[in-house]
């Protein structure tokens, strides 16, 4: 039986050298197609999160290309959600404003309970990890079909890291997902795909660049 | 104390003025807060005030020279890319120096100097009515599409960026919006009655209002409140505008500080 034909990358990443003032991580190919989440693991100090930066435009891309499908809206979810004190700003505005539209019917049907009470509050009165799930379902939740979150575990205690996966599993169907994570143990059991930095001391740069994981039973490549 | 003062004509267009400004000033004031640059404020009125100077010193209009300074330091923080309370402290000081240079170097300079900085509303004419309608209106039409922006640009500030939009021209947009502002506002109620009406309104409401549209709300309404007492106060004790509207705001500040102090001690919410 033939394989089902792998449906249009919104995300394409060809030779990728990236980095901030001098490249550290690349060269790094790759693609995501709507309906993927794409676990990104690696080292401290690996360059996952400059990786992603740099997908979003943020950081320097130094070799390669990065191309998105036309009219792809990216969201980001960096790794610290921007707070700040005094914000009268509510949850529900703040889905308002990265176009998640708490408002409508839809969106505020699928919010899970946790969440949904926290929709009247201002932002500077939730918890740091309400806050990132607040953000991460923003960035799920809107008009982006590219989603990018570094780290998005961080913060969490293992009742919010379940509503995570939750929001994930309702929301990811019709995008692609870019997940940075140093939690092997989520990346393996949520993600469709699994990719790792790795560096290859034989190389001229040593620079990390990308393998397949695809042995989740097994844990990551043995490799660190 | 004679209360006829109040319903005479010839306060009326200096009250309007006054209203206008009070309503929009302090909204400015409430994005100013959120971008954590509420010292534009003061930046762009002593630009405003010296170029006003400066017109004046030259035979023009006082508010076409406080626009165009207030403007050209919109266009040179965004020319040169610069964000946060920095920008504007070269404003400050930069608008500071040449309105003393100014005033010492040209007729009445000194005098007229001293009136930018301590407000004469009650002089208020025409043309600052036309610059206060003008602000008011361009405000009305702008703000209903800066303001998801610029909260968009705060809350979500990479999304600009990953998505290539031109946010320049928002944020260029609300500093000139902010530039015309103080430039009205300090010719017409002087530097630091515009200040504390862009400042104070909007720093209670940050403290106090659940949700951003509540926030605009709470600061113009406080805003207009502390202006018509500091309007009415300053006409019956025969007082200055300018620091009875200031010391108006600070009354309001001390007030809601020590009202949310006491709910926090009591173990009630917010006000709101």
């Amino acid at each position: 039986m033939p394989a089902e034909p792998r449906p249009p990358a919104l995300l394409a990443v060809d030779g990728l050298v990236a980095g901030w003032s001098r490249p550290v991580v690349g060269p790094v190919s790759l693609a995501l197609s709507a309906g993927e989440v794409v676990g990104l693991w690696g080292a401290n100090g690996s360059g996952k999160s400059t990786l992603l930066a740099t997908i979003a435009g943020l950081a320097r891309c130094f070799a390669g290309q990065v191309r998105r499908a036309s009219g792809v809206q990216v969201a980001v979810q960096p790794q610290a959600p921007v707070r700040f004190t005094p914000l009268p700003v509510t949850g529900r505005e703040l889905l308002a404003i990265a176009g998640a539209d708490a408002g409508s019917g839809h969106s505020a049907s699928d919010l899970p309970d946790s969440l949904q009470r926290l929709l009247p509050q201002r932002l500077d009165r939730v918890s740091g990890g309400q806050h990132q799930l607040l953000s991460v379902w923003a960035a799920l939740s809107g008009r982006s079909r590219l989603v990018l979150l570094d780290e998005p575990t961080n913060n969490l205690d293992p009742a919010h890291t379940a509503v995570l996966v939750e929001i994930l599993a309702a929301r990811a169907a019709d995008r692609a997902v870019l997940l940075v994570s140093h939690e092997w143990d989520f990346l393996a059991a949520h993600c469709t795909r699994v990719l790792e930095l790795v560096s290859e001391p034989n190389r001229d740069q040593g620079l990390p660049e990308l393998i397949a994981v695809d042995n989740f039973a097994n844990g990551p490549l043995d490799t660190h | 104390m004679d209360l006829s003062i109040l319903t005479d004509p010839i306060f009326r267009l200096p009250l309007l003025v006054g209203l206008l400004l009070a309503c929009v000033l302090p909204l400015l004031g409430a994005v100013l807060m959120l971008r954590g640059e509420w010292l534009a404020a003061l930046g762009f009125a002593h630009l405003a005030a010296a170029g006003a100077l400066l017109a004046l010193a030259m035979g023009l209009p006082a508010l076409s020279g406080g626009l165009a300074a207030a403007a050209g330091g919109a266009f040179a923080k965004g020319a040169g890319r610069v964000s946060g309370n920095m920008a504007y402290g070269f404003m400050i000081l930069g608008g500071w120096a040449s309105l003393l240079l100014i005033a010492a170097n040209s007729a009445h300079g000194e005098m007229l100097g001293n009136a930018l900085v301590q407000g004469q509303l009650y002089f208020a004419g025409p043309v600052d009515l036309a610059g206060a309608v003008l602000l008011a209106l361009t405000s009305a039409i702008a703000l209903p599409w800066l303001m998801p922006r610029l909260l968009r640009a705060r809350l979500l500030p990479h999304h600009e960026a990953a998505n290539r939009l031109p946010a320049w021209r928002w944020h260029l947009g609300f500093d000139l919006l902010v530039a015309g502002g103080m430039a009205v506002a300090t010719a017409s109620m002087g530097l630091m009655a515009a200040f504390a009406l862009v400042l104070v309104p909007a720093w209670i409401a940050f403290r106090t209002a659940i949700g951003w549209r509540r926030t605009l709300a709470w600061s113009s309404l406080i805003g207009l409140l502390a202006y018509l007492t500091a309007f009415t106060a300053a006409l019956l004790l025969d007082q200055p505008f300018g620091p009875s509207v200031v010391m108006v705001l600070l009354l309001c500040a001390s007030g809601s500080l020590a009202l949310t102090t006491r709910r926090k001690g009591s173990g009630q919410g917010h006000a709101d």
